[in-house]
């Protein structure tokens, strides 16, 4: 049992003494995973949206979005600079790598979530007059949002946890705690990253149930499905 | 650009049984993905079975995928590898953990949502619970299972290149090395390699599930014999054809709806 707590000391130690680093590391690993999130799901909209309504573009778009999705995070990281005119320690070159992951993943989401519009739902809001855009933002993409948030908390969670990646070429949030931990053989520092990476997507996982839930009242009413 | 290219294309970098050279870097790459993916399936793979065929536990299988997408593989890499020293041990405990959510998770949504009518009849007819699962639900459910395991494929083949970071080889070396050394046509020829190697990965798979699927399943059986499905008598059995689990199903019986036409020619 000391075992236990002597390494929680340690723990406390290395808190205290590294509070700042840890901090700065917790805020920029936020602001690394979720922008990224933010733009994706902007881009997403438009060209999920072209996917279907164009249905030949269905099929190319999701071929290159897994081909995109194969590139090694790594590799993208240390190739962006090159390819953006940026410096390798640059931030931007996580952020774009990581909206390019996360935007294949929407773009997909978006697709499936507007084809799993009943169609009879379609052409009713048409007979009762809805023309094409209001009927996308009003009808469709709201019947669409439960599959677009399942989606969302696939890509936020996997964000969260790739962003440690980008602490190999210098820029990784909590990543850095990893390398750091590495680079001293020495645990405490990994611990402290895994802890607060784990418990930064748990919290982005709970927080988007909970905006599902209040924007999809309609699907805790009347007959569960299935 | 040109200068990826003058390191992908020199012939000494491809010779085979130098230390370092691609096919020396692919075989270990694979060595890596083979092995994590292998336990990974050994251990997700019947777990899967059961919790889709007897229901229970559930939570255990979809809470899986998101427990294992939100564990950082750097992280987990680092602390076993502080933890147990450097080797392959911290690699393969890495990848098997990565490769676990996708193969435990898909396994048990394919086999869970496999129509409840057709296992009844299943029953009725008088088959055991493991002739239901493996006659059955499995066959129905090997398309999920098999994309599935693709999608391990792919992300296990591309978080190989980390094993490079604790010291070991593979495709990751490039990456690594020419990171440390700012050696950017490196970088590219590494990660140009693992990309074809995940394509290539993915298609040999891809072949693999259409040689297994059967072709009542994925679709394919109604190029050749037309409309049967249409009978009458046979309306139950054409229901799990469009419910399909797998979205892809509907979407490519539609393409080769057109083709039946000549066929039936053949069968007259």
């Amino acid at each position: 049992m000391s075992g236990i707590g002597d390494y929680l000391a340690s723990l406390v130690d290395y808190l205290d003494v590294n509070g700042t680093l840890v901090w700065d590391a917790l805020q920029q690993h936020v602001v690394l995973a979720l922008v990224p999130v933010v733009i994706a799901l902007v881009l997403s909209l438009p060209i999920g949206y072209l996917a279907v309504r164009y249905g030949w573009l269905y099929h190319p778009l999701l071929n290159l979005s897994s081909l995109l999705y194969a590139i090694p995070s790594l590799a993208l990281f240390a190739v962006l600079p090159l390819l953006l005119g940026t410096r390798i320690l640059d931030p931007l070159n996580i952020v774009v790598a990581l909206s390019i992951y996360t935007l294949a993943l929407l773009v997909r989401t978006v697709a499936d979530g507007l084809r799993s519009v009943d169609p009879t739902i379609t052409q009713a809001a048409t007979a009762i007059g809805y023309r094409r855009i209001r009927r996308l933002v009003s009808v469709e993409l709201p019947i669409a949002l439960p599959v677009l948030f399942a989606g969302l908390r696939v890509a936020t969670v996997s964000n969260i946890s790739l962003v440690s990646v980008g602490a190999l070429v210098g820029v990784g949030g909590l990543g850095q705690l990893f390398t750091r931990g590495f680079q001293l053989f020495y645990s405490v520092p990994i611990v402290v990253g895994l802890v607060l990476s784990i418990a930064l997507a748990l919290l982005a996982d709970l927080l988007l149930v909970l905006a599902q839930r209040a924007l999809t009242p309609w699907t805790r009413a009347g007959v569960s499905t299935r | 650009m040109s200068g990826t290219f003058s390191y992908l294309l020199d012939g000494s970098r491809w010779a085979w049984g130098v230390t370092g050279s691609f096919p020396e870097r692919i075989v270990e790459h694979l060595g890596y993905t083979f092995l994590g993916l292998a336990i990974a399936f050994v251990i997700a793979f019947p777990i899967g079975l059961l919790i889709g065929h007897t229901g229970r536990f559930a939570f255990l299988a979809i809470n899986a995928g998101n427990a294992g997408r939100s564990l950082p593989t750097l992280g987990l890499l680092s602390i076993v590898v502080v933890i147990s020293g450097i080797g392959l041990l911290p690699v393969v405990i890495g990848l098997v953990v990565l490769a676990i959510p996708p193969i435990l998770t898909t396994t048990y949504a394919a086999v869970q949502a496999v129509d409840r009518a057709t296992i009844d009849a299943a029953r009725g007819m008088g088959m055991t619970e493991s002739k239901i699962l493996f006659g059955v639900e499995l066959p129905i459910g090997l398309p999920l299972i098999l994309g599935g395991i693709r999608n391990a494929t792919l992300q296990v083949v591309s978080t190989a290149t980390v094993a490079a970071y604790v010291g070991l080889g593979g495709l990751g070396r490039y990456l690594i090395d020419g990171i440390a050394t700012r050696d950017y046509p490196q970088v590219v020829a590494g990660s140009l390699l693992v990309g074809l190697l995940a394509i290539v990965l993915d298609l040999i798979l891809a072949g693999f599930q259409r040689l297994v699927v059967s072709p009542g399943v994925d679709g394919r059986a109604v190029k050749g014999r037309g409309r049967r499905t249409s009978r009458p008598g046979d309306s139950p059995t054409s229901t799990p054809d469009d419910t399909s689990p797998d979205g892809t199903t509907p979407d490519d019986t539609v393409p080769t709806a057109p083709s039946v036409t000549p066929a039936p020619t053949h069968e007259r």
